[in-house]
């Protein structure tokens, strides 16, 4: 260590004051400097790492669907012949998914949260009940697909339609969006609340008036975060037995569909049998991609916009 | 008899108030005058915001509390099951003590309560925004900028603005729950004007820490300690000649 001696003393010749516990250690304090530095560090590379390995996996990907992107691509239907193929029955099968799981997750979801946080009393069925809910959200996906294929496909006869890929997918994220709507509206200031009771508002006007208003921002990064995840869920829509190939194009909810990463999923399969399939591969995954990009970003203006006008 | 009835706003009788197995409130009489300014004091813990939040049932909010006696406004027991808090918190309003106005405009803060009892006239809802925020003494400093986000006002700006979103709703009684002990010398005296200016049209019930706040500006003053009422009058009794040792001890501070 180099510096130019002590530039701080150790006051103890002041006679008038108690004995110093604290003494000024020089190296210690140059020591613990070092250490914050190299701590720093060790987060920047693990912010990195992340960085790092996201943008080499967009490269890899972007090359390998560039000359196999283009418009023909995103407007023509499947075909077994890797020339033909295009992927317009699966995007309209991830948006048709979409217009299932984003209203049944945001009305239900929000909705339980609202009752958990509001009205249900703090017994201890209701915190059995919480502590499941939690639970229920890192159960995996495939276990889903197998309840949905029970409940949806065979129980209700949806089969393997959109509307039963939706509310199986629904279904897997609800307890994400339940959970981060319930801390949303948990962090409502209580002061704010008062404010309103005081008024002479009941429950329902406060909630609508007061909490959902100052809850939404959080409320929306939860959803847009599940809503993302159920829109690249493969495994519970391969349990339901959505069709590898399917020419037709879906025109309602309860058609057959196919979605774009169950063709990830089988484009990366049959790649043994037809190597132009990894590129048809990574053309998809580049179009889903962006779909998510810009559902997250139509996402955030809504939720800055709706910060600002309240 | 009857003409000495009509000036009482609040009869309580009574009153016991317990949190869980902790009694906060021990057998409270007392009687709360119309156009009157009624100070309440005690040291930390003594049970004055307990008791003021009990008014306007606000209390019921902790899910553990319990009462027992009775809290008669205009004579109406306020506990009876016909009483809808809805109802009493509309004509018996509360001001804070830390400054919660909402995250929205100057002008939205002050007819939320028109709004949710409501009022959708819109000549009716600019007469009442004026109003209330002339009677609160902000008019003058806000009227260029009601659509300006209430967060940009000062704190004792903020809390003239709660007494007005407050003063919206028509109240009959106004509680102050220790409204100026988050703010700076200045603002509170602008309250403390503002309070003598509103007892005119309402009745005031305030909880202070402040002697000499409740010295200047109340009419009787409510002594608590450990949830007892010790000793209630006018103001200048409890301030120069009070009954009990305690109350002495208190106001020359030599306890609280």
């Amino acid at each position: 260590m180099n510096y130019d001696g002590e530039i701080i003393k150790n006051t103890m010749n002041n006679e008038n004051k108690a004995p110093l516990i604290i003494e000024i250690n020089h190296q210690r304090i140059e020591r613990r400097i070092m250490i914050n530095k190299i701590a720093k560090y060790v987060f920047l590379s693990s912010t990195l790492f992340a960085l790092v390995v996201l943008a080499l996996l967009l490269y890899r990907i972007g090359a390998q669907s560039i000359g196999w992107l283009n418009l023909g691509f995103l407007t023509r239907n499947l075909s077994i012949f890797p020339e033909k193929a295009g992927i317009f029955g699966a995007i309209v099968g991830s948006l048709g998914l979409m217009l299932i799981v984003i209203p049944v997750t945001l009305i239900i979801g929000v909705s339980t949260a609202i009752y958990l946080e509001e009205y249900a009393s703090k017994s201890k069925i209701q915190t059995f009940i919480k502590i499941n809910i939690s639970n229920l959200a890192s159960v995996p996906s495939v276990i889903f697909g197998l309840l949905g294929l029970g409940l949806f496909g065979r129980l209700l006869g949806l089969g393997s339609s959109i509307l039963a890929g939706g509310f199986t997918l629904s279904l897997l994220v609800l307890p994400i969006v339940v959970v981060s709507s319930q801390e949303a509206i948990k962090a409502v200031p209580g002061f704010l609340k008062e404010a309103s009771y005081a008024m002479g508002a009941n429950k329902w006007t406060t909630i609508r008036k007061v909490v959902l208003p100052v809850s939404l921002p959080g409320i929306l990064t939860g959803a847009i975060l599940s809503i993302s995840r159920a829109i690249g869920e493969t495994a519970p829509l391969v349990v339901l037995g959505i069709p590898t190939l399917i020419m037709r194009v879906p025109t309602s909810v309860m058609d057959d569909f196919t979605a774009l990463p169950i063709q990830i999923y089988y484009w990366t399969l049959d790649t043994v049998l037809t190597a132009e399939y990894a590129n048809l591969a990574a053309a998809t995954i580049v179009v889903l991609l962006s779909v998510l990009f810009v559902l997250n970003s139509v996402a955030i203006v809504i939720r800055n916009k709706s910060q600002k006008g309240f | 008899m009857t003409n000495y009835e009509n000036k009482v706003v609040y009869d309580v009788r009574d009153l016991n108030l317990w949190y869980g197995n902790d009694q906060a409130l021990k057998n409270i009489n007392l009687k709360i005058n119309k156009n009157e300014v009624t100070a309440i004091i005690g040291p930390s813990g003594c049970g004055k915001s307990t008791f003021i939040k009990t008014l306007n049932r606000m209390i019921e909010n902790i899910p553990s509390v319990r009462t027992t006696g009775q809290i008669l406004y205009h004579g109406l027991n306020i506990f009876d099951k016909s009483i809808k808090v809805e109802e009493l918190r509309t004509r018996v309003g509360m001001v804070f003590q830390k400054p919660n106005p909402f995250p929205k405009s100057i002008y939205e803060n002050v007819l939320y309560g028109p709004k949710i009892h409501g009022i959708k006239d819109k000549n009716v809802l600019q007469e009442v925004l004026e109003t209330s925020l002339k009677s609160a003494a902000l008019w003058d400093e806000v009227k260029d900028r009601l659509h300006d986000n209430a967060y940009g006002l000062s704190g004792g700006q903020q809390q003239r603005l709660c007494i007005a979103r407050c003063l919206a709703v028509q109240p009959d009684v106004i509680l102050m729950d220790e409204p100026t002990s988050a703010l700076d010398p200045i603002a509170t005296a602008k309250i403390e004007e503002l309070i003598d200016s509103l007892k005119s049209d309402y009745s005031i019930s305030i909880v202070t820490h402040s002697m000499q706040q409740a010295g200047r500006i109340s009419d009787k003053t409510a002594f608590f300690l450990m949830g007892d009422l010790i000793e209630f009058d006018q103001t200048e009794v409890i301030f120069s000649n009070p009954r009990d040792k305690r109350t002495e001890d208190y106001i020359t501070g030599r306890f609280g």
